[in-house]
């Protein structure tokens, strides 16, 4: 033990180099980042069987005001790391500061030179998200462009969506039956664009219900959600010249939690026997359980989500099932005036160019693998695309 | 005005989170949290109209013997208890989450059960759809049956198994075929990998890119205010 804690102090530690401190780019401030390379651990010497090893065990941090006086420790690193951000909240921007690093093991410590001053910024514009602006601008004026020529007049068409030509009919069936209408928007906030998407949906059966005098059944898991489908459904009754049909108790607050929601619109659909159920909103794992419950009592089932994961379960128990974006379109298919339209052409063409995009990238990709000898400067554009695509957040 | 001012609030916010998510600066560098703190206490407020209504749904159908009442009784006595149980732990042991807390233990003993027990449910429910959607009607339901019964095998270790066989078997008919080399390609699940890394995912990128497409253009006409469905 001796032995070694002398061979230590003979050996000693290298102090870590090219210690290097500069402000955090791209940020809102109130950090600096620290680098430094890692010195070479005390190792044993192996010509000599009695040496022992005194492994570097990590390196301590300083910041001082001063360039000579009044360190303060603020991390101790493992020994792997080279980099540590300084964002203490004590760290003032436009204040220098110095840095100085120090590796250390069980026995010994060594300090590298004081770097500095070193003075912390916030930046007006993170350069790592060029490309999403880019990119965002370009959509944004593809956009618009279309939106001007729609209301131009120029003539745009919108393809048929089977789920939600297939609304009425399932109203109607549940109205000769005898039967409620149940709609339910899952586990959806209102913060959910596919929630707000379906907001013109239940209006829509709304009207409807109150035409045919049938009863609709709304189970919400969100206490605003509930408020916009009761406002919705009260609007549309009155619309329709029957404001004496609207019953809060109908369009009611079940739960917020997952399963609780799933036994209560269970409850709810075993007991009422619903002819028409509408599963648009957000979904999760219930989606299968509640649709399955559904199918169960010979309702016919539509169904819409943005949730990709549930998606194949509605397909397989539902009747009808808007896959993808069609349920973002219902708006524009509901009510389809030239400026709503607009957007879903932009859309379209977005789309096109997508796909062209990321054909020819995965042409470039492949030719430049298969060619990586004879043209090198194939795999280089190939690495510049995909390494200018991929977003840096 | 009634239309105008929302519109009005709507487009701002929504300029202003689009060009806070490029500025780190303050005070655009936070704004994007500090909206969402501010939705959070709202949404918070709102669970009382959430009370509101389940409890008035629930004591009418009690007053008024509804059909099935007990079941409306059971519910908001469970739902008073655990209120007070959840307040009582928090005076006794500063939260309800407190390991010794009661409002705990009917979390762990009780609530956590019942929702395992609906979660369990859906293996059934699974079943149940599984046998519909991979009856063999069409030339896409069988390409359906086959896919899935070859991801479920070569999920399992019995599809290891059974690959082996296969190697013997056919090592048995051509004996210069490598019983090792056959076993060691993993044929199902190799297979399984395949299915879900390039098929699936090229479908799912696809719904994916689709449905941000589709999201830019929802928000861009509710930011344009295009679109007002949502103020009804």
């Amino acid at each position: 033990m001796i032995a070694s804690l002398f061979l230590a102090a003979l050996v000693g530690l290298t102090p870590p180099g090219a210690v290097t401190a500069r402000d955090n780019p791209n940020d809102q401030g109130g950090a600096v980042v620290v680098t430094w390379t890692a010195p070479p651990q005390t190792q044993a010497d192996s010509t000599r069987p009695d040496s022992s090893v005194v492994p570097l065990a990590g390196f301590r941090v300083f910041r001082s005001l001063h360039a000579d006086t009044g360190f303060i420790q603020v991390t101790e690193q493992p020994a792997t790391s080279t980099e540590y951000i300084d964002s203490d909240s004590l760290l003032r921007d436009g204040v220098p500061y110095y840095y100085r690093v120090e590796a250390f093991s069980a026995t010994d410590s060594a300090r590298s030179a004081v770097v500095g001053p070193v003075v912390s910024s916030a930046q007006w514009f993170n350069t790592t998200l060029i490309n999403i602006l880019v990119a965002t601008i370009v959509i944004c004026a593809l956009f618009l462009i279309y939106l001007e020529l729609a209301r131009k007049g120029a003539k745009m068409y919108i393809r048929k969506i089977a789920g939600l030509d297939a609304i009425d009919d399932a109203l109607g069936r549940a109205t000769e039956m005898g039967k409620p209408i149940l709609f339910s928007f899952g586990l959806g906030y209102i913060t959910d664009l596919v929630v707000i998407a379906a907001l013109p949906l239940l209006r829509k059966i709304a009207k409807k219900s109150a035409e045919y005098s049938t009863r609709l059944l709304v189970p919400n898991s969100d206490p605003i959600v509930m408020t916009a489908a009761q406002e919705t459904v009260k609007e549309a009754y009155t619309e329709m010249g029957r404001p004496d049909f609207y019953n809060a108790d109908n369009v009611n607050f079940l739960t917020s939690d997952q399963f609780g929601y799933a036994a209560g619109v269970d409850g709810i659909i075993l007991r009422e026997k619903p002819g028409a159920i509408f599963w648009l909103g957000y979904f999760y794992a219930e989606s299968l359980i509640m649709a399955e419950t559904g199918h169960s009592v010979g309702a016919i089932q539509l169904a819409g989500t943005t949730e990709t994961t549930q998606l194949p379960f509605f397909v397989a128990a539902c009747d009808y099932t808007m896959i993808g974006e069609e349920i973002l379109a219902a708006s524009c298919y509901l009510r389809p005036e030239p400026i709503m339209l607009g957007t879903l052409k932009g859309e379209d063409f977005i789309r096109f160019w997508l796909i062209v995009l990321v054909t020819a990238t995965v042409l470039l990709g492949t030719t430049g693998a298969i060619l990586s000898k004879q043209v090198p400067i194939l795999n280089n554009i190939f690495e510049t695309v995909v390494r200018w695509a991929t977003p840096a957040y | 005005m009634k239309r105008s001012v929302p519109l009005t609030i709507v487009f701002v916010t929504a300029v202003l989170l689009i060009v806070a998510f490029f500025i780190p600066h303050k005070p655009f560098g936070d704004l994007q949290s500090r909206f969402l703190n501010w939705y959070t206490i709202v949404s918070g407020f709102t669970f009382l109209l959430g009370l509101d209504s389940l409890t008035r749904h629930h004591l009418v159908r009690v007053f008024r013997r509804v059909e099935g009442w007990g079941y409306s009784l059971v519910l908001v006595l469970a739902l008073f208890a655990t209120m007070a149980l959840g307040f009582y732990s928090w005076f006794k042991f500063q939260s309800p989450f407190a390991l010794r807390a009661p409002f705990m233990w009917l979390y762990t003993y009780m609530i956590i059960p019942l929702q395992s027990t609906m979660f369990a449910s859906l293996a059934f429910f699974v079943f149940s759809a599984a046998y519909r959607a991979f009856r063999i009607r069409n030339f896409a339901a069988t390409l359906l049956l086959v896919a899935a019964c070859l991801v479920m095998i070569g999920n399992v270790p019995l599809g290891s198994a059974f690959w082996h066989d296969i190697g013997s078997l056919v090592h048995a008919i051509i004996p210069g075929v490598s019983v090792d080399k056959l076993t060691a390609l993993e044929g199902f699940a190799s297979i399984k990998d395949w299915l879900m890394s390039i098929p699936t995912a090229a479908a799912g990128r696809g719904i994916g890119i689709g449905l941000a497409l589709g999201g830019i253009a929802m928000s861009l006409r509710i930011i344009l205010g295009i679109e007002r469905t949502y103020m009804s």
